[in-house]
């Protein structure tokens, strides 16, 4: 709750946190304010209140927002396509914390070649083009939201595997490691109850900031039209339907503003909310943070001094352990 | 340093292998058919009656994965990365076409990013807590948070459908003209370049117009966090004794900041350029395709929509040998700014 009363204290932290419980609310009573049509299968399928091909405005339909290309409710759209972003989000950040922690973690306890050959294999992943490989992984699966999470996450645990090595490195040389080691504790014992909850706070504090980047990766990869299947309310979907009619007409050439607008808005804010929530938690617990980059020094010169919590606002600075080469 | 650069060098193709392969091997969860298709003529272009058993063999898409992943192999060492059905020609001449193009655009937006950031960054932290700093502040978190292709989309909209001063594509006809023509020398295929080298400065300039939208999509959001860092790092580095002893001793501002300051605070920006290059070049597919600039971005799109794997293959190897080469690039630069850090 101390972090909680630090993040809304922070006016970015609390705009922020607005935003996302703004999403929340939305994404939550989505049946209620936005109710899928009676008898269609599938509410995450967008409702078509016709099967014009040309966007209409709010004004001719009977629909809040309009209608894009091809009928869509546009309104409808918005509303469940924050379940998607949430759904998304959650799943992507969830696991790739989950596996890089468990990869990273155990690998750089175990040390040795597994050490160094799981760490050539994050870079491998790293240094490679998401998009580009995101789009070799859906031509040979096919498409579909299922597979973009795939994508997102295969290239998205290496950098909480790193993050949680660099944690590992110094933690299994603490005192208390040892001391377990002394009284006959097992080495699985030894790294989930002891390294491992002592390491993930690096990567825990990245959590918010991971959710706006990972759904603004989805929204780029739905935008060019691999990710959700056509007609899913997804809202880097429902800009890509916009794209033809992005130039207007001759004579208005912002005709059909509303069809690109309205989902820009929805992906701006709800990462924008994730961003913003996301740096005012590390402002808001960032000492520890501090403390073991100190430990690793590479980086900083003797790592931040007297700079006044949330007062700043600072921003990452990476340390060597965003580096390609480790040099530890 | 030498050792390390040595020892990049050995891994490099040893990653690329490890990559191709594993893309390669990807490619093989299709079905032989299914990647047959990217070679089938249309149908007034068949001339022969053959089974699609015949086809496939022809292809040799029925042989064992390392086979056919050797015989690949075999090619591309010999410069021969295969035939490209979705453009039409092969793999090589679409690369050594497309290439220039987003490698043009790229650098042009690596310019705005570097350039951008270290200077607004240094400026911002110099106001700490003053008014130009909490705006840009703001604006920094928004403009990580507004996707490329919404930036793109939006300058499309008022560029070019509202005031139509700066067209989407990578020339004006009348230039394109120009640049066909037998007596333009196309030395590198950049045409900004080409224009200055064969003395038209008209088509330099009308190229350059086309690179604005494009660059300045592709560079928002890394633009944005870079300045962030730069701006976070030089802030921490202001607050070191030995930038309080420089202005102790009565050195201006201005040189202790540029001098004393912004070397070191530099170095987390370097950590991050090697995602910020891949970030860059992955944007290519997307704003590319957007503004209609034939690159290789929109280049490995079309491949990848019509199952082109030789294509996509060979984008794979051009762009990974570009990120792995770069990586090195950094590490070394990383080195000379910081001594302390030893290169293994």
């Amino acid at each position: 709750m101390n972090v909680l009363r630090k993040v809304t204290k922070n006016p970015l932290g609390l705009a922020g946190m607005i935003l996302v419980l703004a999403w929340a609310v939305i994404a939550l009573i989505a049946p209620l304010i936005a109710p899928p049509e009676r008898g269609s299968d599938d509410p995450y399928m967008i409702r078509r209140v016709s099967y014009m091909s040309v966007p209409q405005p709010a004004a001719k339909t009977d629909t809040l927002l309009g209608t894009t290309g091809g009928g869509y409710d546009l309104f409808y759209g918005l509303i469940w396509g924050s379940r998607t972003a949430f759904r998304l989000g959650l799943e992507v950040v969830c696991l790739t914390m989950i596996i890089g922690t468990v990869v990273g973690g155990l690998a750089s306890f175990a040390g040795g070649w597994i050490d160094y050959l799981v760490m050539r294999t994050a870079e491998l992943f790293m240094c490679f083009p998401m998009i580009i490989a995101a789009m070799v992984i859906t031509t040979v699966l096919g498409k579909g939201l299922d597979k973009v999470i795939i994508a997102l996450i295969l290239f998205g645990w290496p950098s909480s595997a790193r993050l949680v090595r660099s944690e590992v490195l110094s933690v299994k040389q603490r005192d208390y490691v040892s001391a377990a080691e002394a009284i006959g504790a097992g080495r699985m014992r030894i790294f989930f109850r002891h390294v491992l909850p002592n390491s993930i706070y690096p990567v825990l504090i990245t959590f918010a900031s991971r959710m706006g980047t990972i759904v603004l990766a989805a929204a780029a990869l739905s935008f060019i039209g691999i990710g959700a299947e056509p007609g899913y309310a997804d809202w880097g979907q429902m800009v890509n339907f916009a794209r033809n009619w992005v130039l207007g007409t001759l004579v208005n050439p912002f005709e059909y503003w509303y069809t690109y607008t309205y989902p820009s808005i929805a992906i701006f804010t709800f990462v924008f909310g994730w961003i913003l929530l996301g740096d005012a938690m590390r402002d808001a617990l960032d000492p520890r943070l501090r403390g073991s980059r100190r430990r690793r020094g590479a980086g900083n010169r003797s790592g931040r001094k007297a700079s006044k919590p949330g007062a700043g606002g600072d921003d990452p600075v990476p340390n060597r352990s965003g580096q390609s080469v480790p040099s530890d | 340093m030498y050792g390390y650069i040595l020892k990049r060098l050995i891994a490099m193709p040893i990653f690329l292998l490890v990559l191709t392969m594993t893309a390669f091997a990807l490619s093989m969860v299709l079905s032989p058919y299914e990647r047959l298709a990217v070679f089938l003529p249309t149908e007034d272009q068949w001339t022969e009656e053959i089974s699609l058993d015949d086809l496939v063999a022809r292809y040799g898409l029925d042989k064992p994965f390392l086979e056919q992943y050797w015989e690949w192999l075999q090619g591309v060492l010999h410069g021969n990365l295969g035939w490209s059905a979705s453009a039409r020609m092969p793999v090589a001449e679409a690369l050594a076409r497309y290439v220039p193009a987003s490698v043009e655009l790229t650098l042009f937006a690596h310019i705005l990013v570097f350039v951008g950031a270290i200077s607004v960054g240094t400026y911002v932290a110099t106001k700490h807590n003053q008014l130009p700093d909490q705006v840009i502040r703001v604006v920094g978190s928004m403009g990580v948070a507004i996707p490329g292709f919404v930036v793109a989309l939006f300058l499309l909209v008022i560029f070019y459908g509202w005031l139509d001063v700066l067209p989407p594509g990578r020339l004006s006809t009348w230039a394109q003209d120009i640049v066909s023509a037998a007596e333009f020398h196309r030395y590198t295929r950049m045409n900004v370049l080409d224009g200055v080298l064969n003395g038209r400065f008209d088509v330099a300039l009308d190229a350059l117009k086309h690179l604005i939208l494009p660059s300045i999509a592709m560079s928002t959001g890394m633009l944005s966090g870079m300045m962030r860092v730069m701006r976070s790092s030089l802030l921490e580095t202001l607050k070191q004794d030995y930038v309080t002893t420089a202005r102790a001793k009565g050195i201006k501002e201005s040189v202790v900041i540029i001098r004393h300051a912004q070397r070191n605070a530099l170095l987390p920006v370097v950590t991050m350029s090697t995602g910020a290059i891949a970030a860059i070049i992955s944007g290519t597919v997307i704003i590319e395709t957007i503004f209609n600039y034939r690159g290789m971005g929109k280049f490995a799109v079309d491949a990848a929509k019509a199952l082109d794997f030789p294509a996509v293959l060979g984008v794979l190897v051009v762009v990974s040998s570009i990120i792995v080469f770069s990586t090195m690039i950094v590490d070394i630069l990383y080195m000379i700014l910081d001594p302390r850090v030893v290169l293994r």
